[in-house]
C-alpha cells in the first residue's frame, strides 16, 4: 500500500495514520500466540458481561456475547460481519441456529454492536491458522488472549471470505450447541428427567417419553447463568436441517421494495449534505481556494479547507456538488506529476529485468532447469476500481462531546476506532452505527476510507449533523485499486511434454506468496515479487492477489501447452497430482462443459484452473470475436470444490456474479494515470459488463468434496479472465497477454 | 413558484429549485429514499423511475421538466394494500439481490419493459435492461423476468 499524507487541518488533535497493511496483524499475531497452550471457550468473561449489558433488555437474555434469546422466544444473533450482499449472515445464521435446533421463522441476525467486546476472535483464530497452516497450533491458544488480540486488532473485518469457513465454523456453530445443551440441562432440572432423555426441535426441549416439552423462551433466563461447554459436540451433517439448504436469503425482501437503508440514506433532523473534491493527483495538497464562487449557489452554507481536500457543505447533495463544482481549487502535485500508466509499466520492466527479487519462494533448480532458451511471455494488467453501486456516504454528528457516525463499512470497529483517533476522543464517546452497504469488493476496509477521516473532522467543526456523500466522480479518482501489475513468465519443456522449471517474475507493491496458490507440481518452480510502489491506493480488490496471478499463471500454462503441442486439459492434467481434488475438478469441468466437442464456426473454448481462498475453481469459457472487435462469452461453465456449502443457492449467486465480475474486468475495466492523476471520471469511461454482454447460459456445479470449507465470496472471479483469454486463443489465434482485451480490440 | 406533479399517485407541490435533479427531490424533498444516486450523469440507471409511465434515468432530469407529469418510484409499486408487485415477488422468488443497491432502479426498469412487451424475449431484456449491477445479478433479473411472465426460467442461446 502507498504511503498517503493524511489530513491534518482543523482538527486540533494530529493524526497518526497507522501503516496497516491488510493483513499486517497475522504477522503480529503470530509471533505473539506462539505460547500459549490452553483450552478454548467460546467467548471470554470480560467481553461477555459487556456484551450483555449492552444488548439485552427486559426478558432478553445473552449467550456467549453473539446470541440473545427473549422469553417471547424470539431468537437474536448478533454478527461481527457486514453483509454486503454475499450472504453472509444468512448463512452464519443457518449454521448457529442448526446446531441451536432453532425455529428458522423465528430467527434474526443484526449487526453486532461496533464495540470491542464484539471483536472477531474465531476469525482471529481462524485466520491466524490458515496463515500459519498450523492449526494445530492455534487450537492451542487461551481464548482470553485471543479475544484481546481480536480487540486490539479492531477485528470486524468482512473479506478474504471468511464469514462462514471461520466465524460461522470456529465461533457460531459452537456458540449454537453450547446454549442447546445449557437450555437441555435447564429443562432436565425444570422436568426433573435425566439430560438423556431430551431432545431439541424448532426452539423446544423435548421429553417423549411424558410427552412434555419447554419453549427456549421459557428456559433461557436460567440456562444463561449456566456456564457454557466450551467444545461441545457438534452435529454430523446428515442431521442438518438448516445447513446445506438454500434458505432464502433474510435481506432481499427489504431489497426489493426500496426500503432497505443504505449509509446513502441516513437522515436525522437537521442534517446538512456535504462534498468534497481531494487532490487530483494523490499524495498532493489543496494550496488555495477561492470559496467566494460556491456561494453564489442557492444552499450553500460553508466551504471546509482540508488538509487535501475542499469540502462544501449545503441544504442538500444539488446545492453541494454544484457549489463544489462553481470552485476551481488549486492543488499540488506530491511531486508525483510523472508518474503514468506507462511509467509504472517502465518501472515494473526495470526491477525485473535487474533481478534483485524482494521476496522468492518455490523449490528446484529453476535455473538449470530453464536452460538457455526458455519460452518467456510478459503480461501486464491495470489499476481496476471496485465500482461498488452505492459510492460512499457517511453521517456523521458531534455533540454534547460525543461524536456518532452511521454509514456501511467493511469493519465497523476499525471504523470507530479511526474515528477515535482522529476526533481525539475517548473510546466511550464514539459510537459507529453499521448500516447496510451498498457493494464493496474490498473497498469499504476502513484503512483504505479516507471519508472516515474527512467526515470526523466537518462533524468535529459543525454545529450540525452532516451526511458527507462522495460524487461518483470522486469515488472514481480516488480508489483503493487493485494494483496495476507486470509479469514475466519463463519455463522450458521436456521431450515428454512436460514443464521441467517454471518462473513467475512478477512486480506490484505487495506479495501475493501468502494468498495464491500454484496447484500444478512441476520439477522446479520459482515465483519472485519485484516490489514496485507508486503514487496510488492499492488495496483489497475482490479476491485480491488471485486475480492478476490467475490469469498470469492459467494463461501461460495455455501456452506452454500450445507449445507442446498438447490439448490445454490434458497438459494440465499432466502436471496435477493424481486423485487431487484439483484434478477433479478440472475433469468435471472438461466433461461437463463438451471440452473437446466441435462448436461454431468462430468460437474458442479456454479453460482455466484457479484456486483461492482454500476452494478451487476450473472454469471452461466459450467465446467469439463479435464484427465489433469486442469479445462475445457465450457461456460458461464453473466447477467448484469449496469443501461444502452452506447455502447452495447463496453460493451458487457467487460464482455467478463473481464470474461476471471477471469477465467484466477482463474485457473492459482499467483505471489509468497520467500526470500522477487518474484518468477516468464516472462510470462513462469505466466500462463494466452490462446484462446484453453478460453469458446468456451459466452452468455451475458444486463438489463438495468434503474438505475444509473454503470461501465462496471471492473465489469466482479469478479463473474468468484467463478462461476468456484462452479461448479467444483457440478462436481467433491471437494470444492476449494485456488486459483490458478491449484496447486490443480498438487498437 | 412550486413545481406541482404526482408521485406514486399523490399530488404533491414541490419548492426544490427548478434545476435540481429529480433524484435528488424525491430523494431528500420527498424522503423516499428507495430510489438510489449511483452515477449522477444517467450512466448505471440506479435513479430510474417512471415519468408517465417511462423508465427515466431520474439523476439527469431537472425537476423543471416534470411539473404536470406523473411519477412512480420503487415505493409506488405495491398495491395500496401492501402487497408486492408481481415482479418485486419474482425477485424475490429467484433471489436476485446482492447488495441491492441497484435493484430498485432494476425493477422499475423491469416492470416498464414487461408493460411495454408482455412477454420480453432475451433479445428485448437486453435491449431495455441497461442498468448496471456490479454483483452481477444479471442471470437472476433475467430469471425474474421470465418467471414474472410465464416464461421458462433457463434462458436457451439461440433462441427468439
Amino acid at each position: 500500500m502507498a504511503d498517503t499524507p493524511i489530513a491534518e487541518t482543523t482538527a486540533e488533535t494530529p493524526i497518526k495514520r497507522k501503516g496497516v497493511k491488510r493483513r499486517a496483524f497475522l504477522i503480529g499475531g503470530v509471533a505473539i500466540v506462539g505460547a500459549g497452550l490452553f483450552g478454548i471457550s467460546i467467548a471470554d468473561s470480560n467481553a461477555a458481561k459487556d456484551a450483555k449489558a449492552r444488548i439485552t433488555g427486559e426478558g432478553e437474555h445473552s449467550f456467549a456475547t453473539w446470541l440473545k434469546i427473549s422469553e417471547d422466544d424470539v431468537i437474536t444473533i448478533y454478527s461481527p460481519h457486514t453483509d454486503i450482499g454475499q450472504g453472509a449472515n444468512t448463512g452464519l445464521a443457518q449454521m448457529l441456529a442448526e446446531e441451536l435446533d432453532a425455529a428458522w421463522e423465528q430467527v434474526r441476525i443484526v449487526s453486532a454492536p461496533a464495540e470491542p467486546s464484539f471483536a472477531n476472535v474465531g476469525l482471529g483464530r481462524g485466520f491466524l491458522a490458515e496463515m500459519t497452516g498450523k492449526p494445530a497450533i492455534i487450537n492451542g491458544i487461551p481464548q482470553s488472549f485471543l479475544s484481546f488480540i481480536a480487540r486490539q486488532m479492531n477485528l470486524q473485518i468482512t473479506g478474504g471470505s471468511t464469514a462462514l469457513r471461520f466465524t460461522g465454523q470456529v465461533t457460531f456453530q459452537k456458540v449454537g450447541a453450547a446454549t442447546r445443551l445449557a437450555l437441555m440441562e435447564t429443562a432436565a432440572k425444570r422436568l426433573n428427567v435425566p439430560v438423556g432423555e431430551l431432545t431439541t426441535q424448532d426452539s423446544r426441549v423435548i421429553h417423549a417419553k411424558s410427552s412434555q416439552s419447554l419453549r427456549y423462551g421459557e428456559l433461557a433466563e436460567e440456562a444463561a447463568t449456566l456456564s457454557l461447554d466450551n467444545e461441545p459436540k457438534l452435529k454430523d451433517p446428515t442431521q442438518y436441517r438448516l445447513m446445506r439448504q438454500s434458505m432464502q436469503r433474510l435481506d432481499i425482501p427489504a431489497k426489493v421494495d426500496g426500503s432497505a437503508q443504505y449509509g446513502m440514506d441516513f437522515v436525522i433532523p437537521n442534517m446538512r449534505v456535504a462534498t468534497i473534491q481531494a487532490a487530483p493527483v494523490r499524495g498532493g495538497k489543496l494550496t488555495s481556494v477561492d470559496t467566494a464562487p460556491a456561494f453564489a449557489i442557492k444552499g450553500v452554507e460553508k466551504v471546509i479547507k482540508l488538509d487535501n481536500a475542499v469540502a462544501v457543505v449545503a441544504k442538500g447533495y444539488w446545492p453541494a456538488i454544484s457549489g463544489l463544482r462553481a470552485l476551481a481549487p488549486s492543488f499540488s502535485d506530491g511531486g508525483h506529476a510523472d508518474v503514468s500508466t506507462a511509467s509504472i509499466f517502465q518501472a515494473h520492466d526495470a526491477i525485473i529485468a535487474k533481478g534483485e527479487a524482494d521476496g522468492e519462494a518455490g523449490e528446484g533448480d529453476v535455473q538449470a532447469g530453464l536452460g538457455a532458451k526458455p519460452i518467456e511471455a510478459k503480461y501486464q494488467v491495470p489499476f481496476l476500481h471496485h465500482a461498488m453501486m452505492e459510492p460512499f456516504a457517511l453521517t456523521a454528528h458531534f455533540k454534547d462531546g460525543k461524536l456518532d457516525i452511521w454509514g456501511g463499512m467493511q469493519d465497523p470497529l476499525a471504523t470507530k476506532m479511526m474515528a477515535v483517533e482522529v476526533s481525539g476522543l475517548d473510546a466511550d464517546d464514539v459510537t459507529f452505527h453499521p448500516m447496510i452497504i451498498g457493494g464493496s469488493f474490498g473497498r469499504r476496509l476502513p484503512m483504505y476510507m479516507e471519508i472516515v477521516d474527512q467526515v470526523t473532522q466537518l462533524a468535529m467543526q459543525l454545529p450540525y449533523p452532516v451526511k458527507l456523500i462522495w460524487s461518483r466522480e470522486e469515488e472514481v479518482a480516488q480508489g483503493a485499486y487493485r494494483p496495476q501489475s507486470s509479469a514475466v513468465l519463463q519455463a522450458s519443456l521436456t521431450d515428454k511434454k512436460r514443464i521441467a522449471a517454471y518462473r513467475n517474475d512478477y512486480a506490484q507493491p505487495e506479495s501475493a506468496e501468502s494468498e495464491t496458490v500454484f496447484p500444478y507440481r512441476l520439477p522446479a518452480v520459482s515465483r519472485r515479487h519485484f516490489a514496485h510502489v507508486s503514487n496510488q491506493n492499492t488495496g483489497a480488490w475482490r479476491s485480491v492477489n488471485s486475480t492478476q496471478q490467475g490469469f498470469y499463471n492459467e494463461s501461460f500454462m495455455d501456452e506452454l501447452a500450445h507449445a507442446a503441442g498438447e490439448d490445454p486439459v490434458i497438459f494440465r492434467r499432466n502436471h496435477l497430482t493424481a486423485d487431487s481434488r484439483h484434478l477433479r475438478v478440472l475433469d468435471e469441468a472438461a466433461a461437463r462443459s463438451g471440452w473437446g466437442t466441435p462448436l461454431p464456426a468462430g468460437r474458442g473454448r479456454g479453460v482455466a484452473l484457479v484456486e483461492s481462498f482454500k476452494t478451487i475453481v476450473a472454469q471452461v469459457v466459450e467465446a467469439s470475436v463479435g464484427e465489433d472487435g469486442m469479445p462475445k462469452v457465450h457461456k460458461v461453465t464453473t466447477v467448484v470444490d469449496a469443501g461444502s456449502i452452506v447455502n447452495p443457492d447463496a453460493a451458487m449467486a457467487q460464482i455467478e456474479g463473481g464470474t461476471i465480475m471477471g469477465l467484466s474486468a477482463a474485457i473492459g475495466e482499467a483505471i489509468t494515470l497520467e500526470k500522477g492523476a487518474v484518468q477516468q471520471s464516472n462510470l462513462s469511461d469505466y466500462p463494466m459488463m452490462t446484462m446484453a454482454q453478460s453469458p446468456l447460459v451459466q452452468d455451475i456445479h458444486f463438489l463438495n468434496s468434503g474438505a475444509p470449507m473454503g470461501g465462496i465470496g471471492e473465489p469466482g472471479v479469478p479463473p474468468a479472465a484467463p478462461a476468456l483469454a484462452n479461448a479467444l486463443f483457440a478462436a481467433t489465434g491471437k494470444r492476449i497477454r494485456n488486459l483490458p482485451i478491449m484496447t486490443q480490440a480498438k487498437g | 413558484m412550486a413545481i406541482q406533479t404526482s408521485i406514486n399517485g399523490k399530488a404533491v407541490a414541490l419548492s426544490a429549485e427548478p434545476d435540481t435533479p429529480l433524484l435528488w427531490v424525491i430523494r431528500e424533498e420527498l424522503g423516499l429514499t428507495g430510489t438510489k444516486f449511483g452515477c449522477g450523469i444517467a450512466a448505471c440507471g440506479a435513479c430510474t423511475v417512471h415519468v408517465d409511465g417511462e423508465p427515466t434515468r431520474s439523476c439527469s432530469v431537472p425537476v423543471s421538466e416534470v411539473a404536470g407529469k406523473s411519477i412512480t418510484t420503487i415505493e409506488g409499486l405495491k398495491s395500496a394494500d401492501g402487497t408486492l408487485h408481481a415482479v418485486q415477488k419474482a425477485w424475490i422468488a429467484a433471489q436476485v439481490p446482492q447488495c441491492g443497491y441497484c435493484q430498485s432502479g432494476q425493477i422499475m426498469a423491469a416492470v416498464a419493459l414487461i408493460e411495454k412487451t408482455g412477454r420480453p424475449s432475451d433479445a428485448q431484456i437486453d435491449a431495455a435492461m441497461t442498468n448496471l449491477c456490479r454483483c452481477g445479478t444479471y442471470p437472476r433479473i433475467r430469471k425474474a423476468i421470465r418467471a414474472a411472465t410465464g416464461q421458462a426460467a433457463q434462458a436457451v442461446e439461440g433462441a427468439v
